[in-house]
């Protein structure tokens, strides 16, 4: 992968890293409930592997549609679930439920798995790996090394965020800084779908 | 439309939720007792001035409109479901004698909501299996809904829930109900995954009235019942003791860190007394302790009603509590004997009396310095505290048929301001005095404009 790959990889991963529903807001509800701050560090990691499995998990189903479909039908393919995931986060209001504040570390990353899987983290992934890679051992270490780079650059954020919020900033800067990033994101969505049709 | 930034009436705590604007107006449930065929109608009061602003009258007559609540509040911050960007605008108003639920939309014009949709009863009953809606809180993925009985007014009640979007009723929200039987309140600590019950009686039991018997036999609700939140399975129940007659309000604290909270019990068949019990987790076991006891007043026999000449005595009847933001001060209303009273409850198994007001009451008839010739007649039942925990509103209907009993004259209907001091000192707003004598209907719960002490439940400390 090139490094403007990289660079792509590990800036969705910032992004995702930043977002208040992604995790690092759990992370600090769970130190503020327990009035600890370790607690916030212990919650970021099975934060961020739910989050990396949902990635991987994506990149391994399109990975095998490499290795078992023409790559003509496999572009079109992701381009349409990529898109058609956009318009379908347009029209559609989520929510999110069965969990509570009380969880453990697989619960955690349990949740985590589903809001990365709900909210398309791993789509957008795909666009950025999906003209390199060639054969089976290439496209495994691609996809790993994709979801290792973007798994990283949210850690760094979403760690950086959850302890600043919940050193000094207070849950009040929500308030105010917590936008609604929904419709960009499905426009996003509908424009990678868009790019991978085209390119 | 979704928001760009969060609604500004959230707050990721109650601590913050203090510092929000004061309340401009309120929503009044008003109630037809008169029987002619008017419909009930939700009030919405200028707390400038105490003035009526408008009335909204239901589309058919018999809903009995009680409590109701908002569709959407702070739990939208929780962070395991957040959707943060939806609007405080609906007002979701359960009919409890018709099992009807109305949706107002209070948005374009807050001093004038209308009625955008009203989900049927026969809609109530088949999805849900209840009948008789009664409280309505704003949860992290639905709103809930409590109700007091099945499609045939009989046990057992419980809660369900409506989709936050549609308002559709979705289902019966109990996986596994154990020993529970009767319904009354509910309300949960976020922190803790739990959720709290109370009883009260079926709907057949109590719409014809109260009744001496039912007392007498100790057959009234006197229970809690403990659920887990998350796998909606009964845990636990907390027997207050038999004496104990209508375990109703619940008021969890609002820090979702503590697990302690209070109830009310409305009389004790042995003393005529209430009471105020706190609940708390103990060894990971809830358990329940009778913090507060409000005795009955003398009072001479020609001054009572039938039913309590015999005891020459007016009980206090604890119909409603409230609890400040700030999990400080717990506000008491008195029915019976028309009396408000406040406590410090900073150590909630050592409240304290800080303060008390007298308004109404089965053998005073109080009057309000506004008006101080009036004798006044039912007494402090629905109260509500402003955010910021300096002003407390209440109204003085009970329940159609609960009222003529202990107030046979017909309660004529009222809501007062009260201010708290820093201490919990309580004086009567001698300005505030709205009086809905004229339009003739019963008030009962508030709802102040953009939340109050019962409206939001907070997932951060």
């Amino acid at each position: 992968m090139d490094l403007t790959s990289l660079f792509i990889l590990a800036g969705l991963g910032a992004f995702h890293g930043l977002n208040p529903a992604m995790g690092w807001l759990f992370a600090v509800a769970l130190g503020l409930q327990e009035r600890s701050r370790a607690a916030v560090l212990r919650a970021l990691p099975p934060i961020v592997l739910g989050h990396a499995g949902s990635v991987l998990a994506t990149l391994a189903l399109v990975s095998a549609a490499r290795l078992a479909a023409p790559p003509r039908i496999v572009t079109y393919g992701v381009a349409a679930l990529v898109a058609g995931f956009g318009v379908w986060r347009l029209l559609r209001r989520h929510r999110h439920r069965r969990t509570g504040m009380r969880v453990n570390a697989w619960q955690l990353a349990g949740w985590s798995f589903l809001m990365s899987t709900a909210h398309g983290a791993g789509l957008m992934v795909v666009p950025v790996t999906l003209h390199e890679g060639d054969g089976a051992a290439a496209l495994a270490s691609q996809s790993l090394v994709a979801t290792a780079t973007h798994a990283l650059a949210m850690l760094a954020t979403t760690a950086v965020v959850a302890l600043v919020v919940y050193d000094r900033l207070g849950v009040a800067v929500l308030r105010r800084a917590w936008f609604n990033l929904d419709l960009a994101w499905a426009v996003a969505l509908i424009g990678a779908g868009a790019f991978v049709a085209l390119s | 439309m979704a928001l760009i930034q969060p609604d500004p009436t959230f707050y990721p705590s109650a601590r913050e939720a203090m510092l929000a604007p004061r309340e401009e107006l309120a929503y009044v449930a008003l109630l037809d007792a008169a029987g002619g065929g008017r419909p009930d109608a939700i009030a919405t009061v200028d707390l400038s001035d105490g003035s009526i602003a408008a009335t909204l009258d239901m589309p058919v007559p018999g809903d009995e409109l009680h409590h109701f609540g908002w569709n959407v509040c702070s739990a939208a911050l929780c962070p395991y479901a957040p959707h943060p960007h939806v609007e405080r605008r609906y007002l979701v108003v359960p009919g409890l004698r018709s099992s009807r639920i109305h949706i107002l939309d209070v948005k374009d014009d807050p001093k004038r909501p209308r009625i955008v949709k009203t989900i049927k009863p026969e809609t109530l009953f088949a999805r849900t299996g209840y009948s008789r809606p009664h409280t309505v809180h704003c949860g992290t993925d639905a709103i809930y809904v409590s109700a007091l009985g099945d499609v045939n007014g009989d046990a057992p009640g419980g809660v369900f829930t409506l989709d936050h979007d549609t308002f559709e009723p979705k289902g019966r929200w109990e996986v596994d109900r154990g020993p529970q039987e009767l319904h009354y309140d509910f309300w949960w600590h976020l922190g803790h995954d739990t959720m709290i019950t109370s009883e009260w009686a079926t709907p057949n039991q109590i719409e014809p009235g109260p009744s001496l018997e039912m007392l007498a036999g100790r057959r009234y609700g006197h229970r809690l019942h403990v659920w887990d939140l998350v796998k909606r399975r009964h845990l636990q129940e907390i027997d207050l003791g038999d004496e104990h007659q209508m375990a109703l309000e619940l008021r969890p604290s609002h820090d979702p860190t503590k697990t302690h909270g209070f109830v009310n019990t409305v009389i004790n068949v042995e003393d005529l007394s209430a009471a105020v019990f706190t609940w708390y987790l103990e060894d990971d076991v809830w358990k329940a302790r009778k913090t507060i006891t409000i005795p009955a007043e003398p009072a001479p026999a020609e001054a009572l009603p039938e039913p309590l000449r015999q005891f020459g005595a007016v009980p206090p009847l604890a119909t409603d509590i409230s609890l400040s933001l700030d999990d400080r001060f717990l506000l008491i209303s008195c029915w019976g004997t028309g009396e408000l009273r406040a406590y410090d409850v900073s150590d909630p198994f050592a409240p304290r009396q800080t303060g008390s007001v007298r308004l109404g009451g089965i053998a005073r008839r109080a009057a309000h310095p506004a008006a101080p010739g009036r004798s006044l007649n039912g007494g402090p039942q629905m109260v509500e505290t402003s955010r910021d925990g300096r002003r407390v509103y209440f109204t003085n209907s009970l329940y159609r048929s609960w009222d003529d009993v202990f107030y046979p004259d017909g309660v004529s209907s009222w809501m007062v301001r009260v201010d708290v001091g820093e201490d919990g000192s309580l004086s009567l707003d001698e300005s505030f005095f709205v009086d809905f004598a004229a339009d003739g209907r019963r008030a009962h719960q508030i709802r102040l404009q953009g939340g109050d002490s019962s409206s939001d439940s907070y997932c951060f400390p």
